[in-house]
């Protein structure tokens, strides 16, 4: 079957299987930020945005993303980048396999709630898992770069 | 994972409802349970182009389309008004948000699954199901509907009731499915129980031993939550053995039925305030147009 969609701002059209994950489709676009992990919809690896709002690529057929705007860490690297150097500054990434999902969702995150609490943070970020560090750093980084941003904001 | 030979974006109920009598089709949900199975289905038929994401509000009822996806359940603020919150917290611990995103009301009450925290809830709201063939039922008759049942789940309708509304789970971890589920509704004098994950689908039961007749209170929530916990079934999984699980139901539903009570008080509180407040404006304003007189 044929889809079309939005991936990363660039329209696309593809003949795809009508059990084709999301996941597969942005990885064979070149999207390998995205990855696949758990497989039973727990770890967050595979998150993207579809029309803005989180979802796990691999619970979601690609057909279903037809007609939608999806986005994955390669098309948001400028917003990315303001505060992965601030979750890289705390030690956070040791692995570093869960960080793309961790990155996408704390954008949504931000984009939804601009100043989040700790434990807002927390509760939004809890279906992202990593085996590494234990949480801590992640919450400093996005922490720091709060607190960064508010001081800049005056 | 589970296979499909075709996937058709239904344009019409009667097109899903067709589509879904042929028993190897699927209907999709948010497909995060249906993923896991591993099995050639035939065709997917997604509901997603028949405008079924919406939460209405009238004035007697919330009308809720199968395809809302439980974020949306958790962030709704006239459902939360209406519950207490009791709707966030029945939804909050289910993974993640990405996972709450995906996921939909239709899928996970269709699903009548062991672990649903939605059904529990659901089931002390007095709410009914709208299926398109089989028409409207209450939450608990479509909850013991055989699980072969081909229908298409259209919408769920949540009658605004007067009752506090509370809902406790106990987790072994944060984001696993739960050992146990409670709900309680409570209207002063009629108190609806469901528990579920037991881990069968939950059920739920009203106080016909009057134990609650003079109201909630410590001793009166102690009573009903050691005969609450006689009335329903127990079995064991990884999560927890059939005996702890009876062992926690007394402790979650005397937890919940509590949380209700507060509620019920807190409410009464608030009456009162606007009550007094309302009093003493029109006082005040008696007062301000007699001055003016004078």
């Amino acid at each position: 079957m044929e889809i079309t969609m939005t991936l990363n701002g660039k329209s696309i059209t593809a003949s795809i299987e009508p059990d084709m994950l999301l996941l597969d489709f942005v990885r064979s676009r070149g999207c390998l930020s995205v990855k696949r992990g758990c497989e039973t919809a727990n770890c967050g690896l595979c998150t993207v945005l579809m029309d803005g709002v989180p979802v796990l690529s691999c619970s979601t057929l690609a057909a279903r993303a037809a007609g939608h705007e999806v986005y994955t860490l390669e098309g948001l690297q400028d917003e990315a980048a303001d505060f992965a150097v601030f979750v890289a500054d705390q030690g956070a990434e040791q692995c570093g396999f869960c960080n793309p999902g961790f990155v996408m969702n704390t954008i949504a995150l931000l984009r939804e709630n601009p100043d989040p609490t700790d434990e807002e943070i927390k509760a939004y970020l809890a279906g992202n898992l990593c085996r590494c560090s234990g949480y801590e750093g992640q919450l400093r980084g996005i922490r720091a770069y709060l607190d960064q941003k508010k001081e800049k904001e005056g | 994972m589970i296979k499909f030979k075709d996937y058709v974006r239904a344009q019409s109920l009667e097109e899903a409802y067709t589509l879904c009598q042929k028993k190897r089709n699927v209907v999709l949900g948010g497909m995060l349970w249906l993923k896991m199975q591993k099995r050639n289905a035939g065709t997917a038929i997604d509901l997603c182009d028949l405008g079924l994401n919406y939460i209405e509000e009238t004035p007697e009822e919330f009308r809720i389309g199968a395809m809302t996806t439980l974020r949306q359940l958790e962030k709704h603020e006239g459902l939360n008004t209406l519950t207490h919150y009791a709707m966030e917290e029945s939804v909050k611990h289910i993974v993640g948000v990405q996972f709450r995103n995906v996921a939909t009301l239709g899928g996970s009450l269709f699903g009548r699954f062991g672990f649903s925290d939605v059904l529990t809830l659901f089931q002390v709201l007095d709410a009914k199901v709208e299926l398109y063939h089989a028409g409207v039922m209450s939450v608990s008759e479509f909850a013991e509907l055989p699980r072969k049942t081909r229908d298409i789940l259209v919408q769920v309708i949540v009658a605004k009731k007067n009752a506090a509304v509370a809902y406790q789970s106990m987790r072994n971890t944060a984001t696993d499915f739960p050992v146990l589920t409670c709900a309680v509704s409570y209207d002063g004098s009629i108190c609806q129980c469901a528990v579920g994950a037991r881990p069968a689908k939950a059920v739920a039961i009203t106080d016909t031993q009057n134990l609650l007749k003079d109201g909630i209170t410590a001793r009166s929530a102690e009573a009903f939550a050691v005969w609450a916990a006689d009335q329903f079934t127990y079995g064991s999984n990884i999560r927890g053995s059939e005996a702890y699980r009876k062992k926690i139901c007394q402790v979650l539903v005397r937890r919940t039925l509590m949380e209700a009570a507060e509620k019920v008080e807190s409410k009464s509180k608030e009456l009162h305030n606007e009550m007094y407040r309302e009093i003493h404006e029109e006082i005040h304003e008696e007062i301000h147009s007699e001055k003016k007189e004078i």
